[in-house]
């Protein structure tokens, strides 16, 4: 038996949600006295493979192979059964990213495993083996049984913590056996955002909504955003007046994100924005609009007119950073 | 090429949920339904493919699997403009359930379309149990599709950018935003003719869910906003930095 965990990489490196992964595996390896096997897919150094051993990994799986380094979701599926399938793996735990997304449900069907995307906590339950997830956008919770012999997961990000713990991992080379018949997607372009912190691993956000009134004033909400260190995002009605790239929409429709801290600068808080940012730790509402709903999903707010406070905000925010160092 | 949508019914995406007494079953009294807001944007993509890449789409179907009162919703989708539509004949269960009974559809298809959600249960798992139940290729997270001389192109966003691919057909592509800008709206003749349209309905196979959804609970209520004054915004610093020790 094993408790399996893909992990994606970004240019050889992992990130927190691969480490939140593997913690979480190890948890539940624990309860059904297992143990937690990673694999891993592409060009990934001893060294960093060797951390996933601090979160619980006693083996990890390096698969390094060419024709592998773009995702292509049916060579991916064939690679992690074959794995699962020689570690008779009973759970499979995958990040509800949009790898995650793209592999896990394909897995779900090669393995003949009940599958629950954006699971939020440990299993509550193991006989029946219930899991806990977001549902209606956030709006609700659900408590869902696995009733599959092998179960697959994506576990939502910023969602469970990291747990450390003595290094144990052995790092294990694998060949897959895979045919040119399994590669039938070709990457032909990529572009990648650089210099900007990424929205979906973001701690800080700061999101502008109709009330920044034109695109002209993104100036000063990306200075507050560069001080903090924080992600821009923005809501629909921006996105699709076309101030901003969808790409930086939050909401029902858009991303949905749970950072530490999220700052609605000018929005509203529609039911469908507020799905979207609902899971976040702390939101401050700045809103000229005292009855804006933004104000009941909101932690810390402030009445009045953005455009007078942002520069403010910067201010201070600068004052209290130059009094820390 | 044959074009399949996908189509979940969803409860409108402003509805205030509610369960039932025992919080075991979603309520649906008085609810409104809709089609799933990715899958709409979906159709919309298909229809602007078929407008204006000469005879290339010979038809649109969209799929649903649900029981007799999913109709409207396929109705409405006929009145946007798809062809014709299928309704599979059963209550769908879980994810891989529905993926099973969407494969008996969907293999007689080029390139199928699947939002890569749907608005209720956030399962973001039926597209690509399709695929794989068809055995065929997939991409995820689509925020452009294009048909450049029979050739499909697709983009993906990822982690920090975006690619662009290239796949054979038959395939499936799981859509975000970004597919098409705004979903269009049925016209007063679409909804005419909609109503001549063929909707066909289908027996399910016979299958079972692997998944079960036991209990619902609301998030508790969130406690007051703590407001700042306009003019002292130093105290919101403090606050987010020595009280919630976010900064």
């Amino acid at each position: 038996m094993s408790v399996l965990v893909y992990t994606e990489n970004w240019d050889g490196k992992f990130k927190k949600l691969n480490f939140e992964q593997v913690s979480y595996a190890s948890e539940i390896a624990k309860n059904i006295n297992t143990s937690v096997v990673v694999v891993s897919i592409g060009n990934v150094e001893e060294t960093e493979l060797k951390k996933l051993g601090d979160y619980g990994a006693e083996k990890v799986i390096s698969i390094n192979e060419i024709k592998l380094n773009k995702l292509d979701n049916q060579a991916y599926t064939k690679v992690i059964s074959q794995v699962a399938e020689k570690e008779k793996t009973t759970i499979l735990v995958f990040a509800n990213n949009y790898t995650g997304k793209a592999v896990a449900p394909r897995v779900s069907v090669k393995l003949k495993a009940g599958l629950v995307s954006g699971v939020t906590a440990l299993p509550s339950n193991y006989e029946p083996f219930t899991v806990r997830k977001k549902v209606f956008t956030g709006k609700a919770f659900a408590d869902v049984v696995i009733k599959s012999p092998v179960k697959g997961l994506t576990l939502a990000q910023n969602s469970f913590g990291l747990i450390e713990t003595e290094n144990k991992a052995q790092i294990e080379k694998f060949v897959p056996e895979l045919s040119d018949e399994d590669f039938r997607t070709n990457v032909e372009d990529v572009k990648k955002i650089t210099g900007k912190v990424l929205l979906n691993d973001a701690e800080i956000v700061v999101s502008g909504g109709r009330g920044m009134k034109g695109p002209e004033n993104w100036g000063p909400l990306e200075e507050l955003a560069d001080v903090l260190g924080a992600a821009i995002a923005c809501s629909r009605p921006v996105a699709d007046e076309e101030w901003r790239p969808h790409e930086e929409h939050v909401g029902q429709t858009g991303k949905i994100i749970a950072p530490n801290l999220y700052f609605a600068l000018g929005i509203s808080g529609a039911i469908q924005h507020l799905g979207g940012v609902s899971s976040s730790k702390y939101i401050v509402a700045i809103n000229k609009d005292n009855d804006a709903p933004i104000f009941e999903a909101a932690d810390y707010g402030i009445i009045g007119d953005v455009h007078k406070i942002l520069p403010e905000l910067i201010s201070a925010v600068k004052e209290m950073k130059a009094a820390e160092n | 090429m044959k074009v399949l949508i996908c189509i979940s019914n969803v409860p409108d995406t402003t509805t205030k949920i509610r369960f039932n007494a025992d919080n075991t079953a979603f309520d649906t009294a008085g609810i409104q339904w809709i089609i799933n807001p990715w899958d709409e944007l979906a159709l919309t993509r298909a229809l602007e493919l078929k407008e204006t890449t000469g005879d290339t789409i010979e038809k649109i179907t969209v799929v649903a699997v649900g029981l007799k009162d999913a109709e409207p919703t396929l109705r409405k989708a006929l009145a946007i403009g798809a062809d014709d539509a299928v309704r599979i004949d059963a209550e769908p269960k879980d994810a891989f359930f529905v993926a099973e009974q969407l494969a008996q559809v969907a293999k007689d298809y080029d390139i199928i379309l699947c939002g890569i959600e749907a608005s209720d249960y956030n399962g973001s798992a039926v597209g690509g149990m399709l695929s794989e139940f068809l055995n065929i290729p997939s991409v995820s997270s689509v925020s452009k599709l294009n048909i450049e001389n029979g050739d499909v192109k697709v983009n993906r966003e990822i982690d920090g950018g975006s690619e662009t691919l290239s796949t054979e057909v038959p395939f499936v592509a799981i859509v975000q935003k970004g597919i098409a800008l705004e979903p269009r709206i049925p016209s007063m003749r679409g909804i005419m003719m909609a109503r001549k349209k063929p909707l066909n309905v289908l027996p399910a196979v016979e299958t079972e869910a692997l998944t079960e959804f036991v209990s619902y609970e609301l998030p508790p209520a969130k406690s007051a906003c703590k407001i700042v004054d306009t003019e002292n915004v130093k105290e919101l610093v403090d606050l987010l930095h020595n009280e919630a020790k976010v900064i």
